[in-house]
Formats: structure tokens, C-alpha cells, sequence
């Protein structure tokens, strides 16, 4: 962001920028963000939503942090190595499918059932959920790879 | 998923498991975690030898049903012999390994190939169906260039990576072009069900395309002339790879492969021939170039590709027992003959090649120059070179005797074959057999002479002792085993190497083979030991005045610099190629890609002609008209503005607008989706935008300007008339009704954008979600090498580099 700022002419773009409002309000706003994140990605089932979606808002609400404040206090605030989360995503992605050979059905078949949980009531349990875990996990991580990676290289 | 599809599949999962450990865990040598997995498989399989003499065990796995790709695991006498080898010689190495790799090596690496190669070569001698067969044999030859390449920091190892990577992938290629060629005949996938139709295969005129296909994988991968070029560069790899890849099994798969085959092609002369021939050809020419090398594993390379032709031509001469009936006697001797060389190979070259290894490691060099009178500084290496060397050579009381003595009789009685025209030309066999074994004996005579006999050359690196026990056990077992056969033979002969024959001639009639080392002065197979002993110890004590002959052949005349030279050029060319229309420029490609789509769009719709159908076609509200508004005045905007960020702006606006669009016409999921993808996307623009260079002064010349107008113009009449016909035009039954009824019996969910993506069409997500992630770690890698290049240039920072 600094750098954008600074060839646009904002010289005074200096290193640690202390717009006070715009990181109040992102904190907030990241916050709603994210659990909506949550919500579309878990809901993606029934409801419009899914892995994709979720993982795109997911990225976007830590956008967000990266633009309020810079890529140390991103670090800081989620220390998290995005190329393990990418990794981890596709195991998810791969290793799924895979599982189905141990319930003796072809590659990549779903299986599903639902509980009773006293709070929430019927819940259904899908294996697309893992599935979609992987997506998430993978979409989201990889579009903060770009990002950060982008923003933090010098000319 | 039987215990046994478990069995070959537990060397990829412990590699899961052997990554972990060697992360956490490094006081114990990894290679002791390793070596119950192939002890276990090893165990595991001995139990199926009674079983199997009573019959083939099948057992099914559905991987794909839909399109015929399942894990069958078929285990008969061959793929058991194979799989057995596999994981037996598999725990020697891995016993071996341990002594050979010190703590410093990359231990994790190594182990995790390994293990990812176990698999994948049961997988390939386990296997029913083709297709399955094909995705593990692809994998034994990535885990063998993983595995070559394994001291990456040398550049002959990458070198010899690559060359066998590009040959033997290029095979690979070909072998499921065969087996492709082989489903339209047959219409199945599985061995079993084609054999079964050999009639249909006799008939059909694709049958020589599906036996040349097969062939170039079966002899890339186990390098027959020509082909056999990028074994000795294979030899980069660490000797216990040598010895359990490069020597006893993967190159063996191509053996495998045609042996499997034999009774669904040995119909054909082609197939005969071209293994027969080739075989010989090949058992010939290397072990003659064998003689010549100094380096000790590139002679016993050489030594593996001859051995590995004689197998192959033993192969072919059965496939004659196939189909004649005439002396059918010999051509079942020669499939014994070939299974139990096949056996004999893997014991006598395993545990050369491990000797080899303790040479390197006790006195630092592989030389033959250098090497030297080491008898009284390492017996117990002289023993086992001595037993393993005499048995390649083909002497009693060891095994390769026996299995040689069978080659011999089998090759010298081809000439009774009735078989087409092979009568007149019958000498060449004997001829070529018996010139190939004479370079053998040489060579074999040669490694036990050049470094344990004469005078003792103090050139060697290190000063040479004997090895730990750790390293000389395992070579020792298989020396032992040399041994036994050649005094047992027949404790072999009723239990794997029948079972294993009858698979390869596709017979039950129990053939009852009994090997015996004494057949009596009438065998001529005998005289031709007798005097190939004799010719080759003549030509071993004169070996001076006859070498010169090796300078006839020419650095310029070799296959190696055909390679070298193809190579070369082929990347000159394709340099030329690429530079010709790559300009570094974005609008370029995407003129070329537009182009390119509209051209094909164009065509098409000449073709098919247009039918317009505009009845049925929802009205036009007034919130999609403002929405084009909004979308028409973005887009001028974007044409006329000099500045960049307001273009970003208005495109981002271009997309929010969609977004809106895909709400009004009711498809949240989209929106959501468009949304989404929208904001990253601007961020992502934003985070570039510093680094966009600096915008042209210079007014864009009138040509391009027109260029690019035509594109564009074009582009946009065949979307729209796409979009267009594509509503008229209802060619087939609409795919949504089957996801409307389905979603909720079949993919237990309510939101069907979500069940297609997941379930229904889950394939497409996977594969997306890995380009995805690999598009990220690419673009990583590429910002992390170009941050690096710059670190090179100015103070470099080592640490950084050398990550």
C-alpha cells in the first residue's frame, strides 16, 4: 500500500502509516468478515456458499488487515505460513477421495449421515465438508500468497 | 480394499510416515524404520506360494469403474516371482543402504523414493488392469530420475536424470498408446479379459501399432538396444539404488511386461522377432562395450543391459512355444531359462553391485586403473566378488550356470524351429549368444583380476580396508543364495519358476522342470561353455594386442552423441520456435489467444450454420437496463482515460455490476462468487500497480491500433452469437434436470451450485484446486528467484542462496 501511495504522489507515505479510523474499522469489519466466511463456507451445502466462496472472503478479510496496517502486523496478528495452509488445503483436496477406498467404494464417493446434537439439533455430517475444507484452505491461502508476496516486493 | 491391495500400497503410506519421523526423530539411521516394510511385504507374499500353484488369485478394487480403470490385483506365478524379487532384494538394499548412507546424506529424501518406488513397481507386477498398470509404471520412473537425481549438486546426476527420465517417459507414452490401441480391439482394460480374446487381436489390423507401442515401452524401460543409453548415466545414483533399480528391478519391468504379453502377441512374427532379435542384439554389443570401461558400475551397467537382452531374447524364443507346436520342448526350456535367470540376475548383479559400492566407500574410487591387489586387504569382498562374478560368467557350481547352460541349449536348438523363414538365417542365434557370453566372461574376469589380483596401485583415494558387517551382510545373503541355487536348483524350479513359466505361456499343464547341472557329453550346450571358457581366457590373458580395436568406434558414431546432439538441437529449435512469437508483450498473447478463438469460433459457425431462434426470451427489465448503461459508460471511460487507476476502478465496477446481474437473475451462488473474486482482484491490481511500468509517451501506431480494434470487434460478434445459438439451438437432452432430480437422493445436499462442485462434478474442483494451489507455489517460486538473483548481484547473502 505505502508504495502505491508513494508513486501516486503521497510522499509523505512514511513507514508506519497511522490512519487511526481505517484500522479501528478494519479490525471490525474483519471480524464479520471472516465469520461469514465461516457461515458460507459450512452452509455451502444447503445454502448458496461453499469452499470457494468462503476461501475468497476468508483471503479478503485478511486483505483487508494487510491494507489497514502492513505485512508485519499481518504476521503478527495471524502467524501462519500460508505455503503450509496451501499444502495442507490439498492434502485435504486429494487425500479425501482417496479415503473412500477404505469404505470399499470407487475413488472420490461421499459419504454422509446426520446426528443429534443437543444445542443445534440434526446436524448432518457430509464428507463433501473435508472436501470443501480443501478448497477453502488452498483458495484462501494461495490468493494471500500472491497478495503479500506482490506487495512486499521492492522494484 | 483387501489386505493385499494394502500390502502394496504400505510403502507410500509409510513414506508418509518415514517424511515424519525424519523431521523429529534423527538419533537412530532412518533406514532402520525402513526395514520391516519390505521385510513385512516380503513375508506377507512368501504366503501366497502355495496358493498360487493351485491357481490365479484376483482381487478387485473399484478405483473408476466407469471407465474401466480398477485396482485389480492379479497374483499368478510371474507377478508373484516379480513381487517377491521386489520386496525381497528391497530389504537387502535398505540393509545395505544403512551402511552405505551416513547420517549427512538426505536421508529423508532418499528413503521416501525409495519407498514411492516399492509401491509403485508391486503396483506394476500386481496389476490386472492396464490403465493402473500404466499410472505405476509412470511412477517407477519418476521415483528412479528422483532417485538418480538424488546428489542433485552433481551435474552428471542431473544429466543422467533427465536422459533417463526423457527416454523412458517417452516409452512410458508409447506403452499407453499400446494400451489404448489394445481397448479398441478388446474393449477392456483387463489382461485377463484380452487374453481371452486373442482371436480378435490376431485379426485386427491395429495389432502391429498396439505390439511396435508396447515394445518401445518394454525395451525403453529395460534398456535394449537402442534404447539402453541412459543406463550407464543412470549410474550416477547412490549404489544402493543402483543395485535395487538400475539392476534387479525396475529395468526388469520392461521383461515383465513383455512376459505378460507373451500369450496375447506371440501370435505375431513381429513380436518374435523384434524381441528375439533385439534381445540378442543387445546381449552382444553390450557386453562387448562392457570390456572396454574402466569405471566398475559402468561395466557392470553395460553387464545389466546385456544380461537384460539375453533374458529378453530367451522371452522371445518363448513366444515360438506359444504358438508352435514344433519342438516345443526347447522353447519351454528357454521360458524356464528366462525366469530363472531372471532370479540369478537379481541375486549375482545385486550383490556385485553392492561390492561395487563397498569399494567406492572403503577405498574412494570405482576404478579399474586405480583399483588393485586388494585380495589380502578385503577378503571377505573377494569372496563374495569371486561367487558372484564366476556365477555372471557362467561357471559351476553357481547358479548362472545353470541358467546360462539352459540360454545355450535353448539358442543352439532354435535352428530345429519351423517357424516362417527363420531357417535360413538360424546360425546368427548361437552365433550372437555365444559372442555375447565369451565379452561376459571377460568382463566377469576382468572386475575379480583388475581389483583384487595384481600389483597393489596405491592410487587409491582412501587407504582401502575391509567394510563394516553392516555393509556386507546383504551381499553376503545374496551371494549365499547364488550358491544355493546353483547346487539346488530344483528347490526353485516346482515352487516359483514353474508357476511362473506356465503364467508366460498360459498353459496348466504342470511343466515338472528339473535343472540339473550334468546333462552329459552329447548336450552341445555344454561344448559351448567348454569353449567359450577356453576363447574368452585367450582373449583375457591377450587382451593387449586386441584392445585397439575398441578406437575403431568413435565418440561421433556412438547412440550417446545422437542423444546428446538431438537434444541439443531440438532446444535450439524450439528456441527459434517460441522466440519467434513470444514478445514479452500481455496484449500480444492475448491478440494471438482472441485470434486464435475467433478464427475457430468463426469456422464453427460456418460449419453449423446459424439458427436464430429469439421466441421464448425473457423481457428486458428496467434494472438490466441500467446496468448495461453503467457497464457501456465503464467501458468508455476505460477506452478514454489516460489514468490507470481510474481503468481499475471502472473494471472493478464492470464486475460489481455483473455481480448484480447474476442476482437479478437469480444465481446467489455466482454473485457471492463474483463478488468475492471482484475485491481480491482489486487488491491484487492495487498491490501491482507499483510495479506496472512506467506508461508509454509514444502514440500507438495506427496498424496496431486497427489490429487491435478487428480483434476486439471479432471477439464480441462470436460471444454474442455463441450466446445466442447456444439458446436456440437444443441438440441434446439439458444436463440440469438429472442434477435437479439427484441432488438430494445422490449428494444428500439442497444447494445443487455446491453438490455439483463437490460431489457431482468433484473431478473438475480437484484438478482446479490443484492448479490453484500450484499456480500460487509457482508464483512464489518465481518472486522468490527473482528476489534471489537480485540478492546475487548485489551483497549476496549466503545463507539466503543457499535455501
Amino acid at each position: 500500500m505505502k508504495q502505491t501511495l508513494k508513486k501516486t504522489g503521497h510522499d509523505k507515505a512514511d513507514r508506519q502509516m497511522n490512519d487511526v479510523f481505517l484500522q479501528f474499522t478494519a479490525k471490525l469489519v474483519f471480524l464479520i468478515v471472516i465469520m461469514f466466511s465461516f457461515n458460507l463456507f459450512f452452509a455451502g451445502h444447503y445454502t448458496p456458499g461453499g469452499g470457494f466462496v468462503g476461501g475468497l472472503l476468508a483471503a479478503a478479510a485478511l486483505i483487508l488487515l494487510l491494507i489497514a496496517y502492513d505485512k508485519k502486523t499481518l504476521q503478527r496478528m495471524v502467524p501462519i505460513d500460508f505455503r503450509l495452509i496451501i499444502t495442507s488445503g490439498l492434502t485435504f483436496a486429494v487425500g479425501l477421495p482417496t479415503l473412500s477406498f477404505l469404505f470399499g467404494t470407487p475413488f472420490f464417493t461421499h459419504q454422509h449421515t446426520h446426528i443429534e446434537i443437543p444445542v443445534f439439533g440434526d446436524v448432518a455430517l457430509h464428507s463433501a465438508v473435508l472436501f470443501d475444507l480443501g478448497v477453502f484452505l488452498t483458495v484462501a491461502a494461495t490468493a494471500l500468497l500472491i497478495i503479500v508476496l506482490v506487495g512486499e516486493a521492492e522494484n | 480394499m483387501t489386505l493385499i491391495h494394502m500390502a502394496i500400497l504400505l510403502p507410500l503410506v509409510a513414506a508418509v510416515a518415514i517424511g515424519i519421523i525424519y523431521k523429529y526423530y534423527k538419533r537412530i539411521h532412518l533406514g532402520w524404520f525402513v526395514l520391516p516394510v519390505p521385510v513385512i511385504i516380503a513375508i506377507y507374499l512368501a504366503t501366497f506360494i502355495p496358493k498360487v500353484s493351485s491357481g490365479p488369485i484376483l482381487e478387485t478394487m473399484q478405483v473408476m469403474p466407469r471407465i474401466g480403470m480398477n485396482f485389480d490385483v492379479y497374483i499368478d506365478g510371474l507377478g508373484l516371482l516379480f513381487a517377491i524379487l521386489i520386496s525381497g532384494i528391497g530389504a537387502l538394499v535398505v540393509l545395505y543402504s544403512i551402511g552405505y548412507l551416513s547420517h549427512r546424506e538426505d536421508l529423508g529424501n532418499f528413503y521416501v523414493y525409495l519407498l514411492m518406488f516399492m509401491s509403485a513397481m508391486l503396483g506394476v507386477v500386481l496389476n490386472d488392469n492396464v490403465l493402473m498398470l500404466y499410472l505405476f509404471w509412470e511412477l517407477t520412473s519418476i521415483s528412479s530420475f528422483l532417485l538418480i537425481a538424488f546428489w542433485f549438486m552433481k551435474e552428471r546426476s542431473l544429466y543422467g536424470a533427465q536422459k533417463s527420465m526423457l527416454i523412458t517417459m517417452f516409452g512410458g507414452f508409447m506403452l499407453l498408446g499400446g494400451f489404448l490401441a489394445l481397448h479398441t480391439i478388446t474393449g477392456t482394460y483387463s489382461i485377463r479379459e484380452m487374453l481371452a480374446q486373442v482371436t480378435l487381436i490376431q485379426e485386427s489390423p491395429v495389432a502391429p501399432i498396439a505390439i511396435v507401442l508396447i515394445l518401445l515401452g518394454a525395451f525403453t524401460k529395460s534398456a535394449q538396444f537402442p534404447f539402453y543409453i541412459w543406463l550407464p548415466d543412470a549410474m550416477e545414483a547412490p549404489t544402493p539404488v543402483s543395485a535395487y533399480l538400475h539392476s534387479a528391478t525396475m529395468v526388469k519391468a520392461g521383461i515383465y511386461l513383455v512376459a505378460r504379453l507373451t500369450p496375447l502377441f506371440a501370435f505375431s512374427e513381429l513380436w518374435v522377432w523384434v524381441i528375439l532379435l533385439g534381445g540378442l542384439i543387445t546381449l552382444a554389443w553390450a557386453s562387448f562395450n562392457a570390456v572396454r570401461k574402466d569405471d566398475l558400475k559402468a561395466v557392470l551397467a553395460f553387464s545389466t543391459v546385456s544380461q537384460l537382452g539375453m533374458i529378453m531374447s530367451l522371452l522371445g524364443l518363448g513366444a515360438l512355444s506359444v504358438v508352435t507346436g514344433a519342438g516345443e520342448a526347447y522353447f519351454s526350456i528357454a521360458v524356464v531359462a528366462a525366469v530363472f535367470h531372471l532370479i540369478n540376475h537379481a541375486t549375482f548383479k545385486g550383490a556385485l553391485f553392492m561390492v561395487t559400492g563397498i569399494l567406492d566407500h572403503e577405498t574412494g574410487t570405482r576404478s579399474l586403473k586405480r583399483l588393485g591387489g586388494l585380495l589380502t586387504l578385503m577378503p571377505i569382498s573377494f569372496t563374495l566378488t569371486f561367487i558372484t562374478a564366476l556365477s555372471m560368467a557362467g561357471l559351476p557350481p553357481f547358479n548362472g550356470f545353470l541358467s546360462k547352460e539352459l540360454f545355450l541349449e535353448a539358442m543352439i536348438h532354435v535352428t530345429e524351429a519351423d517357424f516362417a523363414s527363420l531357417a535360413n538365417i538360424a546360425f546368427i542365434f548361437p552365433l550372437l549368444a555365444i559372442v555375447g557370453s565369451i565379452f561376459t566372461f571377460i568382463y566377469s574376469i576382468q572386475i575379480i583380476y583388475g581389483v583384487f589380483f595384481g600389483k597393489r596401485t596405491h592410487d587409491t583415494p582412501k587407504e582401502p580396508h575391509e567394510a563394516p558387517a553392516l555393509m556386507w551382510i546383504s551381499p553376503a545373503i545374496l551371494a549365499v543364495l547364488v550358491i544355493t541355487f546353483g547346487l539346488f536348483p530344483n528347490v526353485l524350479s516346482s515352487s516359483i519358476i514353474d508357476p511362473a513359466a506356465m503364467s508366460i505361456m498360459a498353459t496348466d499343464a504342470p511343466l515338472g522342470t528339473h535343472i540339473s547341472m550334468w546333462h552329459g557329453f552329447a548336450n552341445p550346450a555344454l561344448w559351448a561353455t567348454i569353449a567359450i571358457v577356453i576363447i574368452g581366457s585367450l582373449l583375457f590373458y591377450f587382451r593387449d594386442k586386441w584392445m585397439f580395436i575398441y578406437d575403431y568406434h568413435k565418440e561421433r558414431f556412438t547412440l550417446n552423441y545422437v542423444y546428446d546432439q538431438g537434444l541439443m538441437h531440438s532446444r535450439f529449435a524450439s528456441r527459434k520456435v517460441t522466440d519467434s512469437y513470444m514478445t514479452g508483450f500481455i496484449r500480444s498473447y492475448l491478440a494471438y489467444i482472441f485470434m486464435f478463438f475467433v478464427v475457430l469460433g468463426a469456422i464453427s459457425l460456418w460449419n453449423t450454420g446459424i439458427k436464430l431462434n429469439f421466441s421464448d426470451m425473457a423481457p428486458v427489465g428496467i434494472q438490466e437496463m441500467i446496468l448495461v448503461m453503467i457497464v457501456l459508460i465503464s467501458i468508455t471511460v476505460i477506452l478514454v482515460t489516460k489514468s490507470r487507476i481510474v481503468s481499475i476502478i471502472m473494471l472493478s465496477a464492470i464486475g460489481f455490476v455483473m455481480a448484480l446481474f447474476f442476482v437479478f437473475f437469480r444465481a446467489p451462488d455466482l454473485a457471492l462468487t463474483q463478488l468475492a473474486i471482484e475485491t481480491v482482484t482489486t487488491a491484487l491490481f492495487l498491490v501491482c500497480f507499483y510495479h506496472l511500468p512506467a506508461r508509454s509517451k509514444h502514440p500507438e501506431r495506427m496498424r496496431f491500433k486497427f489490429t487491435n480494434f478487428l480483434v476486439s470487434l471479432g471477439v464480441g460478434i462470436i460471444v454474442i452469437m455463441i450466446g445466442l445459438i447456444a439458446y436456440s439451438n437444443q441438440l441434446f437432452d439439458r444436463i440440469s434436470q438429472f442434477h435437479i432430480d439427484n441432488v438430494k437422493e445422490l449428494g444428500a445436499g439442497g444447494n445443487m451450485v455446491n453438490v455439483i462442485l463437490v460431489d457431482f462434478r468433484g473431478f473438475d474442483t480437484l484438478f482446479e484446486t490443484l492448479v490453484f494451489g500450484i499456480a500460487g507455489i509457482g508464483i512464489y517460486a518465481l518472486m522468490k528467484l527473482r528476489l534471489n538473483r537480485k540478492d546475487e548481484t548485489d551483497e549476496a547473502d549466503p545463507e539466503e542462496n543457499r535455501a
